[in-house]
């Protein structure tokens, strides 16, 4: 039978303030555990919780970034559960008045293709501390520095059929909370975390199938391969005429596979109630409208920007547009080096891009700054040096050897203009290689351009990389009849 | 509403309570009583009246996002049973 996949994301995003949710603790990640609890944070009876209002403005930014309602009187509820790293015994959250109503945001595939997905919500919420398993004599260690720092979840429609789209709208998201400076999107820090919910249905069927919610999963690897196997799992367990059981699942990314979470049957029946030590959360529309005004550009407005703005092509533009810190970066060389924008882009995405993938960093940990890269490019700008030798430049820069500048004079790269030296050495390329010269002057008119090639390249050789590809291409034209 | 004898142990079990079995008829008719109340209240016409999350008419004050709370873990893990490396023990639980 065709079974058709139906996929609905439930994003943790942690927001970026200083302070907790509804305490005066930091936020800082990695502090010395337990450092960053204050009494509100470890459920002490007799304190209470006071709204942190940057959390309330970021979570509206993200909702006036996806064209949602937002709920002017907002509330906040109490969801029930025991769990050592949850000392209150419940978790501040938002039931029937979540602060962001319903929204949408587009999503492009690999192909192009833009699917329009949407948002049910996005509300408020406290994160919980966390539990250490490894042994301190058979009991748990509980650090509860994370406990209270402020949440949005973003609750998708079912609207994603396969794992693709899935990873396209956790991308979109990711890149979207970056550029509304709202969270740092640092995955392998838990800043985001993904609950998938999936179900099969057979195709053309209207009704949803039963669900299972993959809980906790922190990685696009980790998603993508999650929803890969449970959708095989729930396919043979339908092909073989069984029932899928409504449950909460684990992804053990050891193991590359899903299993059901125990002793949580009822986990579910959280008993809502609406919070009494909190108000209601009333936002004025000259508030809302702050937010709007001071709306960063983004990804979409960027990406548009760029091919415009720059005449970058699609491709490029969205590559250099798919993180904030990427685009900026990209526009800082644009300035500094005073080079064209395609040249920019051509060593943005091949060159910067192909050497932090190599190393395994990212944009953000660049050893080469954009002003710095900025100025290597504007020495093949001005032709200082050929793009032969901006390469040897540049790896120099990556070794921490210093400014293009510097580099260029501590190895003599700056480029041969003395059309006379360049003369020599074609001469000296030519005397040296009478065979290739002979055959070049024997071969069809078609095949003449794989002997200049050779011919070229013996010359940068012969230069250092020196001289100047275009003037070695005359001379050669001149010389060689 | 009256409640049976399995509603009143899965209750028991989400908060986390231990009863005694004796004792189940006797919570199962006064819960029940709390719920008759509540039916009762349930029977009034509420329509056109706005849900209320709270009874004080009144808005949530905002804090200004601020660090104000400074690192008082020792005083805090004083009163705690058992506490190592700076974490606080409890029985093991895993999922």
């Amino acid at each position: 039978m065709a079974w058709e996949t139906v996929i609905g994301l439930e994003i943790h995003v942690q927001l970026s303030t200083q302070s907790k949710i509804f305490s005066g603790s930091a936020t800082t990640f990695g502090a010395e555990p337990n450092t960053q609890a204050s009494l509100v944070d470890l459920g002490m009876p007799g304190v209470l919780p006071v709204l942190n209002a940057d959390a309330v403005k970021k979570a509206i930014t993200f909702g006036v970034a996806i064209d949602a309602n937002i709920n002017q009187k907002s509330d906040f509820a109490r969801k029930n559960y025991f769990y050592p790293d949850l000392p209150k015994g419940y978790q501040i959250s938002q039931l029937d008045l979540p602060i962001v109503g319903e929204g949408h945001l587009d999503i492009t595939l690999e192909d192009g293709t833009v699917k329009r997905v949407g948002v049910t919500r996005a509300h408020l919420e406290e994160d919980a501390g966390k539990s250490l398993h490894e042994d301190y004599h058979g009991m748990t260690g509980i650090d509860l520095n994370r406990a209270g720092t402020p949440l949005l979840e973003i609750v998708s429609e079912p609207d994603m059929r396969s794992a693709e789209e899935a990873i396209a709208y956790v991308k979109t998201i990711h890149s979207l909370i970056q550029y509304l400076g709202i969270s740092d999107g640092n995955m392998a820090e838990g800043s985001m975390r993904c609950d998938i919910n999936i179900s099969l249905r057979p195709t053309g069927q209207e009704e949803y199938g039963t669900r299972t919610e993959t809980k906790n999963v922190n990685s696009f690897r980790f998603i993508e391969k999650a929803i890969r196997g449970e959708v095989i799992r729930q396919m043979d367990e339908l092909e073989a005429g069984n029932k899928i059981n409504q449950e909460t699942r684990l992804y053990d990314s050891n193991k590359d596979e899903t299993r059901p979470m125990r002793s949580k049957e009822e986990a579910n029946d959280y008993r809502y109630f609406p919070d009494p030590d909190l108000l209601p959360v009333i936002t004025t529309d000259e508030f809302i409208q702050g937010i709007k005004d001071a709306l960063p550009e983004l990804p979409w407005q960027k990406l548009e920007r760029f091919q415009t703005e720059y005449e970058l092509k699609e491709y490029d533009a969205r590559v250099l547009t798919a993180s904030k810190t990427l685009a900026n970066y990209f526009e800082t060389v644009v300035t500094t080096s005073g080079a064209k924008a395609k040249l920019a882009a051509n060593w943005v995405t091949s060159e910067l891009l192909g050497a932090l993938n190599k190393s395994n960093t990212d944009i953000q940990q660049s050893p080469v700054s954009a002003e710095e890269f900025g100025g290597l490019l504007k020495r093949i700008a001005d032709e200082t040096i050929t793009g032969k030798s901006a390469k040897t430049v540049f790896e120099a820069m990556l070794n921490g050897e210093g400014g293009a500048d510097e580099i260029i004079k501590a190895k003599d790269l700056e480029q041969e203009k003395d059309s006379g030296a360049i003369e020599a050495l074609v001469d000296e390329v030519i005397a040296a290689n009478p065979d290739q010269v002979a055959k070049f002057l024997e071969a069809e008119d078609s095949k003449k351009k794989r002997f200049i090639g050779f011919f070229v390249g013996q010359i940068m050789k012969a230069s250092k990389g020196k001289a100047n590809p275009q003037q070695v291409n005359q001379l050669l034209a001149q010389k060689l009849k | 509403m009256a409640l049976d004898k399995g509603e009143i142990t899965k209750i028991a079990k989400l908060a986390r309570l231990t009863i005694n079995d004796e004792k189940i008829p006797e919570y199962t008719a006064s819960l029940s009583s709390i719920l008759d109340l509540v039916e009762q209240l349930q029977a009034v016409d509420t329509n056109n009246i706005e849900p209320m999350a709270h009874p004080l008419d009144a808005t949530q004050r905002l804090r200004e996002d601020a660090v104000t709370e400074t690192n008082q873990r020792d005083d805090y893990q004083k009163i705690a049973p058992a506490t190592e490396d700076g974490l606080y023990l409890v029985p093991k639980v895993i999922d």
